[in-house]
């Protein structure tokens, strides 16, 4: 049938991500703050005893402000991708808007990002820092990345359907991306002459925003938060484009 | 006025390997293997009113499926045009979205919410569903503790609740026992009776009996014959291929 309840199917398809990912599991939710904690002590173990030249005060949150955007967008981007592979039954038997896959994906994995970040918070203000007016940006500024993501997702999962190779691609893109997001390293470290690219890369910008904020206590620079919305709703609008023209051959090839 | 008009419509696959790795696509590119190309639906046409029902038979690959999934919209025609208008509604697969670990009432929600029903009307349906599908004492239990048969009813008794203009059913029809089947039958008559449109794909010769008036007979994606369902079906029949 038509769809004209894309909320309901919506909130049903990421209900059941959700219920299927924790169900049967004795520790639940836990998993979801287990993951950045520990790699949280092993960059700190890392950066303040291996490498000590390399450290900053407060380095566990220095780097749990870039493990936690890094983790949300590579686990989305890859579940994302995967998704309409995924749910090929759906998308080859039942008529609805097969946008909603992916997207529906890539929301079911924010509700793990909310508690993540949930423990950032908690995290920072353990060290001993106060809640500031500029908190207030960190909803844009992780909002802006699910929208990035999300566009990012369409193209890929879209793509996989035609070669199943897009996956690999993806996981290597994120290896590349844990290295050349600044996550444990500051940009004041990197070459002047790449800052711009950084910049432009969405994922980096929002750890930048969010260290900014949570870190140092000060506003984003604005140049960062409009470079951060003009890519992340490029790839939105992109990712609409591409996965419209190629979702009509989608049944041909699942 | 027509509800749902096909065109001159043709679907036409590809026989190569699809290219499913990167590497055979860009090979391809290089060295262009000739196209062997083959049609699962031929410059097929048709044309269905109000409260029209239509039995599509054939041996298997006859092209049944390719021209469910052309009328849902699920798949695009190669060449010609299919025009519908109504809400279309397509039982090609029974409980698409059901999940083993989920309860026999979450699936239910989830269920109703893939084939588009509104979250009021699910909550309104929901306890004649479950009565429907006979699995009331279950359904606070995960689906994997259901037996296949027990899935099947529920799947059904879902679908049931949908209504639609246009509904599209293949070969999902031979779900439970005959009890069950007939009950089936009944309610997909009453959605006939109020002037719904109803294409039947199945290999059950007797559910397509009762269902439908018209009928097409399909053979490898070209039409063999149309025609009333009775008259055509005793033809198929007779043909020797009612088995398949």
């Amino acid at each position: 049938m038509r769809h004209n309840n894309h909320g309901f199917l919506l909130g049903n398809l990421i209900l059941r991500d959700f219920r299927i990912r924790y169900r049967n599991m004795s520790l639940g939710i836990l998993w979801s703050l287990l993951n950045p904690l520990v790699m949280m002590v092993l960059l700190t173990f890392v950066f303040t005893r291996v490498f000590p030249a390399l450290s900053k005060p407060n380095f566990h949150v220095f780097v749990l402000c870039g493990i936690i955007p890094f983790n949300f967008f590579s686990v989305a981007w890859v579940s994302g991708t995967l998704s309409v592979n995924g749910n090929a039954a759906l998308v080859k038997k039942v008529i609805l808007p097969r946008e909603i896959v992916p997207l529906s994906t890539v929301l079911a994995n924010c509700i793990h990002f909310a508690i993540q970040v949930a423990l950032l918070l908690a995290v920072v203000w353990l060290a001993g820092y106060k809640p500031n007016g500029y908190w207030a940006l960190l909803p844009v500024v992780l909002g802006l990345e699910v929208v990035f993501v999300s566009g990012l997702s369409l193209i890929t999962s879209a793509l996989d359907v035609y070669f199943r190779d897009v996956r690999y691609v993806v996981e290597s893109a994120n290896t590349v991306l844990f290295w050349m997001v600044p996550i444990f390293y500051d940009l004041s470290q990197v070459p002047y002459g790449y800052h711009e690219l950084y910049q432009y890369n969405p994922v980096a910008a929002v750890v930048l925003a969010c260290r900014n904020i949570l870190y140092e206590a000060t506003a984003p620079p604005p140049t960062l938060l409009y470079k951060l919305f003009f890519v992340s709703v490029l790839f939105l609008v992109a990712g609409l484009f591409v996965f419209g023209k190629l979702k009509r051959r989608f049944a041909d090839y699942l | 006025m027509s509800v749902v008009r096909l065109e001159g419509v043709s679907k036409i696959y590809s026989r190569k390997v699809p290219r499913e790795f990167l590497g055979s696509f860009l090979l391809s590119r290089l060295r262009p293997a000739p196209h062997e190309r083959f049609h699962a639906l031929k410059r097929l046409s048709l044309d269905l009113k109000e409260g029209d029902s239509l039995a599509v038979i054939g041996p298997n690959g006859a092209g049944k499926s390719t021209l469910l999934s052309l009328i849902a919209g699920l798949s695009w025609p190669d060449e010609g045009k299919v025009v519908v208008n109504g809400r279309v509604a397509a039982l090609l697969e029974l409980g698409s979205g059901f999940h083993p670990d989920l309860t026999g009432a979450e699936n239910v929600y989830l269920n109703a919410a893939v084939l588009g029903l509104s979250r009021r009307r699910t909550r309104e349906m929901f306890d004649s569903i479950v009565d429907f599908s006979g699995v009331a004492e279950f359904i606070q239990e995960p689906l994997r503790t259901y037996s296949a048969g027990m899935v099947m009813r529920l799947a059904f008794s879902v679908a049931t609740a949908v209504e639609p203009d246009i509904l599209l059913i293949d070969e999902v029809l031979a779900v439970g026992d005959q009890a069950f089947q007939a009950k089936c039958v009944a309610k997909i008559l009453e959605l006939k009776r109020a002037g719904r449109v109803l294409i039947c794909a199945s290999h059950v010769k007797q559910t397509l009996r009762q269902l439908c008036s018209r009928a097409i007979w399909l053979d490898r994606g070209g039409l063999v014959r149309e025609g009333p369902a009775a008259e055509l079906l005793d033809a198929y029949e007779g043909q020797g291929a009612g088995q398949t």
